[in-house]
């Protein structure tokens, strides 16, 4: 680990009860979703975490507790060390605090979140989907939404194909 | 239709302000088919008179589902994705998602593949960069650099050509090293391309940089500082041009960008001209990197080693049972990755380019998630053109730099 990273990491894992896990020289650590607010905070305002490099979710579909993880990912421009922090969230209504307080950038990328896994941000104020259409039924990403494709046509099914073929609504 | 126009106006009604519901100020789309907004990007603007109040940019109308698309495929087969998301990148974008791949995995990188990928990346920068100049400078109406830009970018498409037989998604960084060594011309062509450039650099400062009527529309318009930059995310020439040296080149260096002796340029004014000037002067930069890389570029093999995750040359195929059976392996099963994750950032032409990529002990990714600059500009848009005329937010979308594809993903 590197060693100005070694502060920050021991700080927030004894206030906030994390685990910290390593990786290929990066630091994760898991945080419950009531704190990642304050953690981001202390992040930003006692160790120059200043940039919020990435935010995102993964989801563990079959498993329920938890299905999915919300992945941040900070970045110190004085110290440069980055700096990762997971949430784990169950598979019922998710549902966590927002980011916007702490990094105004998260907005878009909330909204995202909200679009692509269903997961909600509370107190995000314009949480609404931003890359599919407004009236998709849905979340993407999630593993249990299936990837589309088009089938094939031969000549002896060719009607039914067309039959069955997706359109759009009207 | 009517129906959902008024659902669509309820909707937005917590983003206008109350002056819009009166009727005093007027809402105005403008795109997706505009050609001033550089792709299929959407903005409702809501106007007093000519001065915009409030930019609702909507996006989505290039999302094309890569990510979904790439957790299904393995990792081979998912990395000439990655092309078509910033088309105008795509050689950067192959080199972060095989610098997430390899950290994930552990795989060494030769030295002469990391001097070509960083050459690569910097051509492609330049590319870039000249699209970037062509257009946007059309955009304040400045017709002829257009043209002059892209007969220069045509010769990064030729060497490009020269070396991967394509001309824009080449997919020739792969995990591990390169697809192959570049041809015997490269160097010649490399060379020849750089003296041009420089020389037109000159020519295109020439006309822009002390015309007054490109001053005029771009000093003093769309002003950022650092701080709203952290805040909000944004990185590449926008903070740079604040003043800020923050290059991921330098802070965070990949593929040895630690051994090139280049400077960051940066500008005082946050405006469209300072990100004009910034962008300009990193050109210089980059084809200084680019010499300096051709000076050094050492002999010896483009690929890794590591069987377990590289195919073996097409040569051991005939004399090796071993190279067989893991070339057979590798393009059928694919290679495995660890269950775990990492972050992989890069410098893109636009800023800060990340990957997030985990495993799940298959040869899949879990998930990949690519943090696009484009979609970190984006969201600043209504904050630059807030008070600015209709005009002014053509130039500050041009200087945003902005790739619908990288947005939308």
């Amino acid at each position: 680990m590197n060693e100005k990273l070694l502060p920050a990491v021991k700080a927030l894992s004894e206030r906030f009860a994390a685990e910290s896990h390593e990786y290929a020289g990066e630091v994760w650590l898991t945080v419950s979703p009531e704190h990642i607010v304050d953690a981001c905070k202390a992040a930003r305002d006692e160790f120059k975490f200043n940039l919020l490099t990435n935010l995102s979710a993964v989801d563990y579909w079959p498993q329920e507790t938890p299905r999915f993880h919300v992945v941040y990912n900070l970045f110190s421009s004085t110290d440069q060390v980055s700096l990762g922090l997971r949430v784990p969230l169950d598979g019922n209504a998710p549902h966590l605090p927002s980011l916007i307080p702490v990094y105004p950038g998260a907005n878009w990328w909330e909204r995202e979140g909200w679009d692509m896994f269903g997961i909600r941000f509370d107190g995000h104020p314009d949480l609404r989907r931003i890359l599919m259409p407004a009236d998709w039924e849905g979340h993407p990403l999630r593993k249990d939404y299936p990837l589309g494709y088009e089938e094939v046509q031969f000549t002896f099914n060719v009607g039914d194909v067309e039959i069955r073929k997706p359109r759009p609504r009207e | 239709m009517t129906e959902t126009q008024e659902i669509n106006l309820e909707e937005l009604r917590h983003l206008v302000s109350e002056r819009a519901l009166t009727g005093e100020t007027m809402l105005l789309n403008m795109g997706p088919q505009h050609p001033s907004t550089h792709g299929v990007l959407r903005l409702l603007l809501e106007l007093d008179g000519e001065i915009v109040v409030n930019c609702i940019p909507d996006i989505g109308y290039l999302h094309t589902g890569v990510e979904k698309n790439m957790e299904s495929k393995i990792f081979q087969k998912a990395e000439p994705m990655t092309d078509r998301l910033d088309y105008l990148n795509p050689i950067g974008n192959n080199l972060t998602f095989c610098l997430a791949v390899e950290k994930l995995c552990g795989i060494d990188v030769p030295p002469r593949a990391q001097v070509l990928r960083v050459m690569l990346a910097e051509l492609e920068r330049l590319s870039s960069h000249l699209v970037w100049l062509g257009t946007s400078a059309l955009d304040l109406a400045a017709m002829s650099l257009f043209l002059y830009t892209f007969r220069e970018r045509e010769m990064i498409l030729d060497i490009k050509e020269l070396i991967s037989g394509s001309r824009m998604m080449t997919t020739y960084i792969r995990p591990g090293g390169l697809w192959r060594d570049v041809p015997v011309e490269f160097e010649a062509a490399v060379r020849r391309y750089c003296d041009v450039q420089e020389a037109r650099l000159d020519e295109y400062e020439a006309l822009l940089t002390n015309n007054a009527l490109f001053r005029d529309r771009t000093i003093g318009i769309g002003v950022i500082n650092t701080q709203q930059c952290y805040e909000w995310g944004v990185t590449g020439p926008v903070i740079r041009a604040t003043g800020e040296p923050f290059d991921v080149r330098k802070i965070q260096p990949y593929s040895g960008y630690e051994e090139y002796d280049f400077e960051i340029p940066t500008e005082k004014g946050g405006d469209i001209f300072s990100r004009y000037m910034v962008r300009v002067r990193e050109m210089r930069q980059s084809i200084r990197i680019i010499r300096q890389a051709l000076d050094k570029l050492p002999f010896g093999p483009v690929r890794s080693n590591n069987r377990k995750f590289i195919p073996p040359p097409r040569s051991e195929l005939g004399t090796s049972m071993e190279a067989v059976i893991h070339h057979f392996k590798l393009w059928t099963e694919g290679f495995h990755a660890p269950a775990e994750s990492v972050y992989m950032m890069n410098e893109s032409p636009r800023g800060l380019l990340g990957v997030y990529i985990e495993g799940n002990g298959g040869p899949t990714g879990h998930r990949i998630h690519y943090h696009t600059p484009s979609f970190v500009n984006l969201q600043i848009l209504p904050l630059l053109s807030k008070g600015h005329f209709v005009a002014d937010l053509v130039g500050i979308i041009g200087s945003i730099d902005i790739i619908l594809g990288d947005c939308d993903r």
